[in-house]
């Protein structure tokens, strides 16, 4: 394997757990509810599914763990938001405070430990073919998984009905609910979907991409996930797009430390968060505020009845 | 099972009081639940996290200590939240605070400058501040940029700046390659209140910050300005208050004070610059500000009580092997128990089992 | 349709005793009605007389405190509007259950259930629009329709589940008298096919051309059941309302003099997204005289009355002039300095903070004034001016001082007009003055802003109420996506003319009145 080669695989690694985090929120806000607990979610997906496959010597059932640990951390987040009308933001901020504690809590006895590589699936024959073969047709189970999420999710909310329903009650709850939509109902699945996909990305960090746990090793990706969101205009596709030119941003910058320019290596650090700013002011600058953004996004409601 | 709410017409300040009182016991009942799920006595913990620090005095000039930055940066962000803006990168502007007055401390080492190196420090470290916070205060003024974000990524990047400098061009060069900067001197430092105490003009400081931010919020133009932007920015702007004007000016107001509470803490309590200079003050703070009810003598309480659940996490996890970060889970369910308490008082919830799966 | 029901059978639906109780308010009590099929049934009642309340309860959007619903005469719970649908019941919302960024077929598709594809959709869709003909386009977005064409998804979303009885809640709101007209054609059409019409209105004329029966509600009760063709205006006026409601008192011929207000050539390219554009609009007001400008909802009303009260600035300074300075880059607050005052058409959020008292409601246009000094606020000052606007303007308050949302519409709405009036200003801009307000209180704003007149003050009155503006203007112009018709004395427009107009049909008699 080449230097390139070994650079683009670590890019899509690097791009997935972005990925799959970043659906999960398009999915919750296209129903109208802002959760800005995605880092929290992740956090505690990455804590509880490496606590579970370190136990049980699983990486599947490592995965399971992660995915429950992050809906149900979402589902807390709906009782907060859909049970109690609470400030979405609030709400978001305490389930971030709350996860990166808790996540703490549940990673201490493992620190130290470390997971084998999972074995990539490989393609056979498409595989062979040079530079792409490997990009495209060795990569783990997450990858593929990733990408044909995306294309579900892209497929949901444009041709199905329940799809419809959903980018309906985020569009104006008032209207959806006085058309006897089940705003409610809609919004605690989508939350917890978007919960399942943080906690998915955070058990992809802690099994796959770096094979070990550490206290806040989210890193804020799941910030970053959330600027993807609103950088992708809220559609799957540019999500997908998004996240693996941030992805590759992390990656070269990681090798660009590695290869000590003289530059300091707290500069290459920080340019995943100065491009996140970047990328939502380019966006902004082109498109003035928010396009695309559901029109009950954020807003409180409470039904008459 | 379904939740109805109603909204009420009537909710009186003492419900509201009391609202917080119970999600504070509330939460302490979740985390005593947690507590006795890690296999040790609830009992025991509260001892050690709530009566202990309270009984002793040291613990109650550290119980100040810690309170200070969180009430000075909790009220600015009371500022940013009555107007409904969310300035969630107070930590950075704190950082930054304490870079940009630390590099006084540091340029006039071993000098013999006077009295007006520690204001001017103070007044750089609230510039700095009120500096980093209006990187997202212009950009979404300007551009419309959404400020959670930008303010938040700015945290990383404040982080990463202090790092850089303790790492490299500000490191001591006696200091056996230990990523700090040199020892204040004294005319950089900020002394103790009363000789031999822990208790810095910090404090002082915060109180000040209450008051004034009393009166702002109470009886001014300016105060009823940020509660209409937040309440209803429409009739703001009918009023004539641009939304651009005030957005620049709350996160410049709460950058500043961050900012001061960062130079504050390094010059007064740590005495060097070092790759880590808060616990997470920036982020409890926005704890503080909610469970404070944006209320500055409110936030000055809060802080307090927060600042109890930091020197008794300290504590116990010396005499009980309990883990810091689980003050840091307690205060995010603190923080979810004040939202869920804050909504009972806006609505009567009611719980209804008819019809099922509504 | 089912147009082989029996006459003679049970009645389509029977309301028995239904009433609903919000806290302390009794929004219906115990209210009795009953629709025979094929029926076009009125609903007759002021704003706030509990209308909306009970169709909501029929369509299973809330859910009533007690009563009875029977349906072919057996009793039914309706628990969701999904429900009601599926007994055959369809509603015409008042603010339209529409979803702006969706496409028409997809507007429709989510109201139906889930065996209807977007293609069946389309192709009934068709159908349904040249039976009834009214014509969709099925793939545009909904925000670029006019109410008019929103209306017709909302009735066409209803016939495509063959109702048996159609609810529209005040359905002419939003349209001009020829849309409106084609509407009545539309529901005859239906009636006649059997499908039982509940129609909810508060306009009289309308009620007697299309209803034999009509249901009275005054304050959540049913005061009475009548054929309004069989009683006069007077009689139904006097049942509405309770007690009878005076005519607004315009005295002896004035003398309008000196502009409060000149408006020059301007244009404004959209707010948001969806905004309407501002072309090329020219008035003038004159101090003593109201002038009136009608036109119907989404063709730039709120657009111009926030490049008249400073809001939105203007493309040049001079496109604008209050009391013949040039303030079209000045803001809200240096027009107010000028003698200028303004009341939005929305009462909760843009001229009253809800949740905020009286008091602290009257900082928002008075901030500059005796209520503050030096950046303070002076409450007690503030406490007295909501004093006096509360005592001179008749505002019903619960207590002393209030939030702004525990008044009901017509009650804010006299506080936020008592608020500006109490200026003395020179000039004063109002948006839909008394959309949504009980009877009483709009005879109360409308002699008001006749007063103030009177006293010298130039008013401009934006309205979709052509009634109001009959009634109060002197002047009058129309305004139709973002272009103002040409400014006419109110005796020479009929209300012909003026919904040609409204539907931006150009008359070749009228052009040669200019300012």
């Amino acid at each position: 394997m080449t230097v390139f080669e070994a650079i683009l695989l670590t890019i899509v690694t690097a791009s997935t757990p972005l990925l799959i985090a970043a659906l999960g929120e398009l999915v919750t806000e296209r129903s109208g509810v802002l959760n800005l607990g995605v880092e929290g979610m992740m956090a505690m997906g990455a804590a509880c599914s490496f606590a579970a496959a370190v136990t049980f010597d699983s990486t599947l059932l490592g995965v399971v763990a992660g995915m429950l640990a992050g809906a149900l951390m979402a589902a807390l987040f709906a009782l907060l938001v859909l049970g109690f009308a609470a400030n979405q933001t609030g709400s978001g901020l305490a389930l971030t405070i709350l996860g990166l504690g808790l996540s703490g809590l549940i990673g201490a006895p493992f620190v130290g430990a470390r997971r084998d590589p999972i074995a990539p699936i490989d393609i056979p024959g498409l595989s062979d073919i040079p530079v792409i073969g490997r990009l495209f047709f060795e990569q783990d189970l997450f990858v593929y998984a990733s990408i044909a999420l995306t294309i579900v999710v892209a497929i949901y909310l444009v041709r199905t009905r329940s799809g419809l329903t959903l980018r309906s009650i985020g569009e104006n709850h008032t209207s959806a609910n006085a058309l006897g939509l089940p705003v409610r109902q809609v919004r605690f699945w989508a939350i917890l979907f978007g919960g399942a996909c943080a906690g998915l990305a955070g058990a992809y960090l802690a099994l796959v991409y770096t094979r070990f746990w550490s206290p806040g090793m989210t890193a804020g990706r799941g910030w970053i996930a959330l600027a993807l969101v609103v950088f992708a205009a809220w559609r799957p596709g540019w999500v997908l797009v998004g996240a693996y030119i941030f992805g590759a941003a992390t990656v070269l910058q990681l090798h660009a430390q590695a290869a000590q320019f003289g530059v300091p290596s707290q500069v290459l650090s920080a340019v995943p968060y100065l491009a996140t700013i970047l990328a939502l002011l380019l966006l902004s600058i082109r498109h003035g505020r928010a396009i695309g953004a559901p029109g009950s996004l954020g807003a409180p409601f409470v039904p008459d009845r | 099972m379904r939740f109805e709410l109603t909204p009420r017409t009537n909710a009186s300040t003492m419900m509201r009081v009391f609202a917080s009182v119970a999600a504070f016991i509330t939460a302490f009942l979740i985390a005593g639940f947690v507590i006795w799920l890690m296999g040790r006595s609830p009992i025991a913990a509260f001892d050690v996290y709530v009566l202990q620090p309270l009984s002793d005095p040291w613990s109650l000039q550290e119980l100040v200590v810690k309170a200070t930055p969180m009430a000075l940066i909790a009220i600015g962000l009371a500022y940013c939240f009555r107007a409904n803006l969310w300035n969630i990168g107070a930590e950075g502007q704190y950082v930054i605070g304490a870079v940009l007055g630390g590099w006084l401390a540091l340029r006039t080492h071993g000098s013999d400058a006077g009295f007006w190196v520690l204001p001017l420090m103070l007044l750089l470290g609230v510039i700095g501040g009120a500096l980093w916070g209006l990187i997202p205060a212009f950009l979404k003024t300007r551009f419309g940029v959404n400020e959670i974000l930008t303010s938040l990524m700015l945290v990383y990047v404040a982080q990463l700046i202090l790092d850089y400098l303790v790492r490299g061009p500000w490191r001591d060069p006696k200091g056996f390659n230990f990523p700090q900067s040199v020892t204040f001197d004294p005319s950089a430092t900020l002394h103790p209140i009363f000789e031999g105490g822990r208790v810095h003009y910090g404090a002082v400081f915060a109180a000040i910050a209450v008051l004034v931010t009393a009166i702002i919020l109470g009886r001014t133009l300016f105060g009823y300005r940020l509660k209409l932007t937040g309440d209803a920015p429409r009739a703001a702007r009918f009023a004539g208050f641009s939304s651009k004007a005030t957005t620049l000016a709350v996160f410049a107001i709460s950058g500043g004070l961050a900012g001061l509470a960062g130079i504050l803490e390094v010059s007064g309590q740590i005495g060097q610059l070092q790759p880590s200079i808060s616990p997470g003050y920036g982020f409890t703070a926005i704890t503080v500000a909610f469970l404070g009810r944006l209320n500055p003598v409110g936030i000055l309480v809060a802080s307090l009580v927060v600042a109890l659940t930091f020197i008794g996490g300290e504590s116990a996890q010396i005499m009980l092997k309990l883990p810091l970060d689980l003050t840091q889970a307690f205060q995010g369910i603190l923080l979810m128990c004040v939202l869920a308490a804050d909504a009972m008082v806006s609505y009567r919830i009611r719980f209804a089992t008819r019809g099922g799966g509504k | 349709m089912k147009a082989d029901v029996p006459p003679s059978g049970p009645p389509l639906v029977e309301l028995k005793g239904i009433s609903k109780r919000y806290g302390d308010l009794l929004a219906n009590d115990g209210i009795d009605l009953s629709i025979e099929p094929g029926e076009k049934h009125a609903l007759l009642g002021e704003n706030g007389a509990g209308k909306s309340t009970l169709v909501k309860i029929l369509y299973g959007v809330i859910e009533p405190s007690a009563g009875e619903i029977r349906w072919d005469g057996r009793p039914v719970t309706i628990g969701s509007p999904v429900e009601a649908r599926a007994l055959g019941l369809g509603m015409v919302f008042q603010h339209f259950s529409l979803f702006d960024e969706l496409s028409v077929a997809e507007n429709i598709a989510v109201a139906l259930s889930s065996d209807w594809s977007l293609s069946t959709v389309r192709e009934k869709l068709g159908e349904i629009s040249r039976t009834y003909g009214l014509a969709l386009d099925a793939d545009r977005a909904v925000w670029t329709l006019s109410a008019g064409e929103r209306q017709r998804i909302e009735i066409v979303r209803c016939l495509l589940q063959n109702p048996r009885l159609l609810i529209l809640d005040e359905p002419t709101s939003v349209l001009t008298p020829q849309e409106a007209e084609h509407l009545f054609t539309t529901l005859d059409r239906l009636s006649a096919e059997g499908c039982s019409i509940l129609y909810i209105s508060h306009k009289l004329e309308e009620v007697r051309r299309l209803c034999r029966r009509a249901t009275i509600l005054r304050a959540g009760r049913v005061v009475a059941t009548i054929d309004p063709r069989a009683s006069s205006a007077r009689e139904i006026a006097a049942l509405m309302v309770g007690n009878a409601v005076g005519e607004v008192r315009s005295d002896a011929p004035h003398h309008p003099q000196g502009e409060a207000l000149r408006v020059s050539n301007l244009s404004l390219p959209p707010a948001g997204l969806h905004g309407q554009a501002l072309r090329d609009i020219n008035l003038v007001a004159r101090a003593g005289e109201i002038v009136g400008i009608a036109g119907v909802a989404g063709n730039g009303q709120s657009e111009l009355f926030a490049a008249l009260s400073g809001e939105r600035l203007a493309d040049h300074p001079d496109a604008i002039a209050i009391n013949g300075k040039p303030s079209g880059a000045m803001g809200i607050d240096a027009r107010r300095r000028l003698g200028a005052a303004f009341v939005p058409e929305e009462r909760l959020g843009h001229s009253a903070a809800p949740t905020h008292r009286l008091s602290e409601n009257t900082l928002i246009s008075h901030a500059a004034t005796e209520v503050s000094r030096s950046g303070f606020i002076l409450m007690n000052a503030a406490k007295r001016v909501a004093r006096s606007i509360v005592q001179s303007f008749d505002v019903r308050t619960p207590e002393g001082d209030p939030q702004a949302r525990k008044l009901s519409g017509g009650n804010l709405q006299k506080f936020v007009i008592g608020r500006e009036i109490i200026r003395k200003p020179k000039l004063l801009i109002v948006d839909q003055p008394t959309w949504g307000v009980d009877a009483g209180a709009a005879r109360l704003i409308r002699q008001a802003l006749v007063d103030l007149a009177r006293e010298g003050s130039a008013v401009v009155v934006v309205s979709q109420d052509l009634d109001e503006l009959f009634e109060v203007a002197d002047r009058m112009a129309v305004i139709h996506q973002g272009t103002l018709s040409p400014l006419k004395p109110i005796g020479e427009w009929t209300k012909e003319a003026v919904g040609l107009k409204m539907l931006g049909v150009s008359q070749a008699q009228g052009g040669a009145h200019a300012l």
